[in-house]
């Protein structure tokens, strides 16, 4: 990938940082870790030009559909649907308003753009192997992509939904695990050990690869040869750094939904290269 | 209200598995859209055949609830009308954020079948018996629920889910039914059928309970009682002007069902009785107890869930049961 696109995805990570991150503080709510671990695979998809999806119309049938399943993150997945032309970016000041589009989690009738209401974890991956069937059902292109956490690997319809994509051979679907290491309360590996992760998903019949997840260019070259394998489904573990690219916040379980101050605001800005937008 | 002219219930019985299952075909024949989704229930559900003739929109989760009703929202993402059939006491209970979420909220176009419904599985006892799924289901907004009574009524709940643009919940048993209903019955949504007009009491049920409570209309009116009989099959949304009706022009209403009553028809009444018309009423059903082993017909004997059961609820409600 040419240098000048690389630096253009990077700005525009950053970008999507410094928004969710003026969106938490303007809410006081918010889970800043998690905006800052999945920026870049939320950047590359969207804006790298992997996802087939058109914001004219957000519900043109063969889009490509990309389901957001660690949806407490939606302050960087807010802040990515708008880059992309789905909603105006002015729109993202209204997060968590009163009667805001723009809910704490993504709601698929209010907001266009979103495939699925998620919030609750474990949900997101059986409706990617459903829209997945649904493709071959239906003799479609279409591909699915669907984002978890690590921690969120712990419920056990994330498994179920594995064994199914397996069993009918979905290599139109890709699952992203943001490998950011740290759940609400803690570390994952002392909550329940998700190690060895790469194994568990390999065993359960998936293509895996695990890439740097802040490498726009390992995760682009990763994104671009997919099915990584014909006739299996893919899993893309994203080793990735909770709150990403500022420092205070960087590897920090009190980090997964610290809300930060304005003064912090304009440190993160400062570090991410960017200003602060509102 | 629709009237409905009922028809002796003595005759033949039928599992309205079979017309639920018929019907699933006929519907996929001619919509390339509909597919089924089982939870490895494929006898239980009824949906061998399916398989064979649609093996390409025929999805086999396996034991796995929870993803089954996820996979339905995915399809129903994709564009399909997904079926998900399984045991209602699984579906409903394993799966319920998934209903809530992925369904109610979510407002996906999938239809879920909760089969052997009720104490259909007597004998397997408190575990496999779904007496809450209505009650469950009926409080998630955005969720229709149904409760057909006979196999014309389930065929016509089936055709009607297709062109419904929503996520429903279709509670369907296996106890074996007569028909109620005349072949000039049309299920309409929201509506409750006019089983037996009446202007002494009123009786409002629906599933397999519909023929017991003909049967119960039959003894009161040898004691010179007449019961007006409602097949509440649509629990969400519920007959309201029916209710109120029923309320202002007989002296009082029993509530009948194959459940819990605490949330389910006999809560739903009597929220709308509260609000709308107080009247006296009675609830049969299950009070806030698993029910003990036995057949199907056990159970509902044992809790008082057939006519002799309803004529004495009617007696108590009209004080004339010495």
């Amino acid at each position: 990938m040419a240098e000048s696109s690389l630096k253009h995805l990077q700005q525009a990570a950053n970008l999507t940082r410094i928004r969710a991150m003026s969106m938490t503080h303007h809410s006081q709510l918010g889970h800043t870790g998690g905006d800052l671990s999945s920026a870049d695979v939320l950047t590359c998809l969207y804006l790298g030009g992997i996802l087939a999806v058109d914001p004219a119309r957000p519900h043109w049938e063969q889009r490509d559909r990309f389901i957001m399943s660690k949806g407490h993150c939606s302050g960087a997945f807010y802040a990515t649907l708008a880059a992309r032309g789905f909603f105006p970016v002015e729109q993202l000041k209204t997060f968590m308003d009163p009667l805001s589009m723009l809910n704490g989690h993504p709601d698929r009738n209010k907001l266009p753009g979103v495939e699925a209401n998620t919030g609750p974890l474990g949900h997101g991956a059986p409706i990617a192997v459903g829209a997945a069937l649904a493709a071959k059902m239906r003799g479609e292109h279409w591909r699915v992509f669907v984002l978890t956490g690590d921690g969120e690997l712990q419920e056990g319809s994330n498994w179920e939904a594995a064994m199914t994509a397996h069993h009918y051979k979905l290599d139109n679907l890709t699952v992203i695990v943001d490998r950011n290491r740290i759940q609400q309360g803690d570390f994952t590996e002392n909550t329940i050990q998700m190690d060895p992760l790469a194994p568990k998903w390999s065993s359960f019949g998936f293509a895996v690869r695990e890439v740097d997840g802040h490498n726009h260019e390992e995760l682009m070259q990763v994104f671009q040869s997919l099915p990584l394998e014909p006739g299996k489904p893919t899993c893309i573990i994203a080793n990735t750094v909770k709150g990403k690219g500022v420092s205070f916040a960087e590897n920090k379980p009190a980090w997964h939904h610290g809300v930060p101050t304005r003064e912090q605001l304009f440190m993160a800005a400062e570090e991410l290269g960017v200003e602060v937008p509102w | 209200m629709v009237v409905a002219a009922p028809v002796e219930t003595s005759a033949k019985t039928y599992d309205c598995r079979e017309a639920y299952s018929r019907t699933l075909e006929e519907m996929a024949a001619q919509d390339k859209r509909v597919c089924a989704v089982v939870n490895d229930s494929v006898s239980s559900t009824k949906l061998k055949k399916f398989k064979e003739l649609f093996p390409d929109r025929f999805v086999n989760v396996g034991i796995a609830e929870q993803n089954m009703v996820g996979v339905g929202a995915g399809l129903a993402n994709g564009g399909m009308v997904p079926y998900v059939c399984g045991a209602s006491c699984f579906l409903t209970a394993r799966a319920m954020e998934q209903v809530k979420v992925d369904l109610g909220y979510s407002k996906w176009n999938v239809k879920l079948c909760g089969m052997s419904s009720g104490m259909a599985y007597g004998q397997l006892g408190a575990t496999h018996h779904s007496i809450e799924d209505m009650a469950w289901t009926r409080i998630i907004p955005n969720l229709t629920v149904i409760v057909p009574a006979d196999p014309l009524e389930t065929e016509q709940v089936m055709r009607y889910s297709l062109r419904h643009d929503g996520p429903m919940f279709l509670r369907i048993s296996r106890v074996p039914v007569p028909e109620v209903h005349d072949r000039g019955y049309q299920f309409t949504l929201g509506r409750a059928a006019l089983m037996n007009d009446g202007d002494d009491v009123t009786i409002i049920t629906n599933g397999i309970l519909v023929a017991r409570a003909l049967q119960a209309a039959k003894l009161l009116e040898q004691r010179g009682i007449f019961a007006r009989v409602l097949n509440m099959s649509s629990i969400k949304p519920l007959d309201y002007d029916a209710i109120i009706k029923a309320a202002k022009e007989t002296r009082g209403i029993v509530t009948v069902e194959e459940a819990l009553t605490a949330g389910g028809l006999g809560g739903a009444v009597a929220e709308v009785l509260a609000l709308h018309h107080p009247a006296p009423m009675r609830m049969l059903g299950l009070p806030d107890v698993f029910a003990p082993t036995g057949s199907a017909e056990f159970l509902l004997d044992h809790f008082h869930l057939n006519a002799d059961g309803m004529v004495n609820a009617a007696l108590d409600l009209l004080g004339e049961n010495k």
